[in-house]
């Protein structure tokens, strides 16, 4: 028999830590929907999701009561809709709501797919798309978007960079009377990874088949846990207990997609080993920095016990996991995470140091509220900073700021649930670097060998 | 298939008796019965057949949480493989 031990450990995992399941997220193609008629195009979508994620959210709830673990969101991702605009031409914002229609059908928290992939350039239907997202996002309620303006093969397309700007400002513009909550759901990446389960990055990638199974993991309270238990533990023994952690939660993720496959008949993509937090007391990855020895998150030290954490969880997790995939890596989306919000509501985080720890860990400037009058120019200018981090160093990065209308630094925006809320940070407003985003171009793709 | 049932709470009267009845009471066959003492709680494991044809998990999942109620202590009822995929390699 299984050791009592071990049985009470995982009990208490789910039970006390808030172990869980973050998301199934089933990808699916929407390229055999393209027509030349965006209506009929449109139908197709619907009809397609519909048909292949029907049972999803129900396989969630019968595997969730099975193992007895919770599976917190199911989700669907789809092809970048910008592909469909490009041979349907018309208004894209028509996709958003057969999108949101479908997901409303079906019962799933989000759906991740309006999106468009621009890093060298913009092709039929990009320009289209990126324009209509203020409006999509403002006139639908499950939709999340994204747009890769850059990789690390292809440089940075800063005249897309200069678009999101406004485009950030202008979704924020349009949901203003709803907390501004358009932005909370649009990233703007470099190196976007093409079967992320998490919103609100998701989109099922060219390279993806035609209907996938991608899971995330959770479970930042656990890790900071089996770090309590050992106060005295120097640095090696600290990544250790982090790495049999994370290859527990693993395990679990890999069981649950494993069974979700088997059941909807789909075959399994990845595990994204990812700790994200959720603003619940006890499910914060700023608590494990600060079990680590930080007295607060943000403070010297911080991108060094970030590095070590977010390298402990990719060993542990990867022998888990028979795939590994997505973002893999720790979370530090400021208005989710209970301890990055005290840190960043007492001055201790700010934003200069998040940038920092963006160049050690998954993500990047995530769920960020800044002042209401940040001009366009300047969010360029943020995601300009944050892309060249991801495209020098070959890893992800991504932007999901929030201009909080109306709203100045000290005050609070709060979205609710898994998004939470969070102060109104400080940035630079005094200084323009409107006239080098206005230049536009693009900024060549690094080298590659010297690497200094 | 099996399953595993953990009763976590206060020592009393009677607890394995409640908990064997509603196992047997659904068909679940009890292979395995651990108890021990962790940390001032007392702590019970149970490893149950559940294959049975009228065996039914979610009936005995909704009976083990009314008992749960009943008697004041936290039971769940959870897939022996959540256990064999996290802790065995």
């Amino acid at each position: 028999m299984l050791n009592i031990k071990d049985i009470m450990e995982t009990v208490h995992m789910i039970q006390d830590d808030n172990l869980d399941i973050r998301t199934i997220t089933m990808g699916i193609s929407l390229l055999d929907c393209c027509d030349t008629d965006i209506d009929r195009s449109c139908d197709k979508v619907y009809d397609k999701i519909c048909r292949l994620a029907g049972k999803l959210v129900k396989t969630g709830e019968e595997i969730s009561e099975l193992y007895g673990i919770p599976i917190i969101n199911k989700r669907v991702s789809v092809t970048p809709i910008a592909m469909l605009a490009a041979s349907s031409g018309g208004d894209p914002v028509k996709y958003a709501k057969a999108l949101d229609r479908a997901a409303h059908e079906i019962g799933v928290n989000f759906i991740g797919g309006y999106s468009a992939l621009v890093h060298k350039g913009f092709a039929s239907g990009d320009r289209e798309l990126i324009r209509s997202i203020p409006e999509a996002l403002s006139e639908t309620e499950l939709i999340c978007s994204s747009v890769n303006v850059g990789t690390t093969k292809a440089g940075i397309n800063m005249d897309a960079v200069a678009m999101m700007g406004e485009t950030v400002l202008q979704a924020a513009k349009l949901t203003a009377d709803r907390n501004c909550i358009g932005p909370a759901k649009l990233v703007v990446f470099c190196n976007a990874p093409e079967d992320n389960p998490f919103m609100a990055g998701a989109f099922h990638g060219i390279g993806e088949p035609d209907c996938v199974i991608n899971v995330g993991v959770s479970g930042p309270g656990v890790v900071r846990a089996a770090l309590t238990k050992h106060p005295e533990a120097d640095l090696n023994c600290v990544a250790d207990i982090i790495k049999k952690t994370a290859f527990k939660i693993t395990r679990m993720g890999q069981l649950v997609g494993t069974e979700a496959s088997r059941r909807l008949g789909v075959p399994f993509g990845i595990v994204d080993l990812s700790l994200a937090p959720t603003p619940a007391v006890g499910d914060s990855v700023a608590h494990i920095l600060e079990e680590m020895g930080l007295e607060v998150c943000g403070i010297h030290g911080t991108t060094a016990a970030l590095a070590l954490l977010n390298d402990a969880v990719k060993k542990g997790g990867v022998m888990a996991s028979s795939n590994v995939g997505g973002l893999s890596g720790a979370f530090i989306p400021v208005s989710e995470d209970a301890g990055m919000i005290d840190a960043a509501r007492s001055g201790d985080l700010r934003i200069e140091k998040l940038e920092a720890m963006t160049s050690v860990c998954s993500v990047g400037l995530d769920m960020i509220v800044i002042p209401g009058d940040t001009p366009a120019e300047i969010i360029s200018a943020i995601i300009a900073d944050e892309a060249a981090i991801g495209m020098v160093n070959s890893k992800t990065t991504a932007v999901r700021v929030i201009p909080a209308i109306g709203k100045d630094v000290g005050e609070e925006l709060e979205f609710g649930g898994l998004l939470g809320s969070g102060p109104v940070m400080k940035i630079n407003l005094d200084r323009s670097p409107a006239k080098f985003i206005s230049r536009g171009g693009r900024i060549p793709a690094p080298i590659q060998a010297l690497k200094n | 298939m099996k399953a595993v049932v953990s009763v976590i709470g206060k020592d009393n009267f009677g607890i394995l008796a409640k908990v064997s009845n509603t196992c047997s009471n659904n068909f679940a066959n009890i292979l395995d019965v651990t108890q021990s003492v962790l940390q001032d709680m007392f702590v019970m494991v149970m490893l149950v057949d559940i294959s049975h044809e009228k065996c039914s998990f979610m009936h005995l999942k909704n009976d083990l949480d009314q008992l749960a109620k009943s008697i004041n202590m936290q039971i769940s009822l959870m897939h022996e493989d959540i256990f064999n995929s996290m802790h065995r390699i």
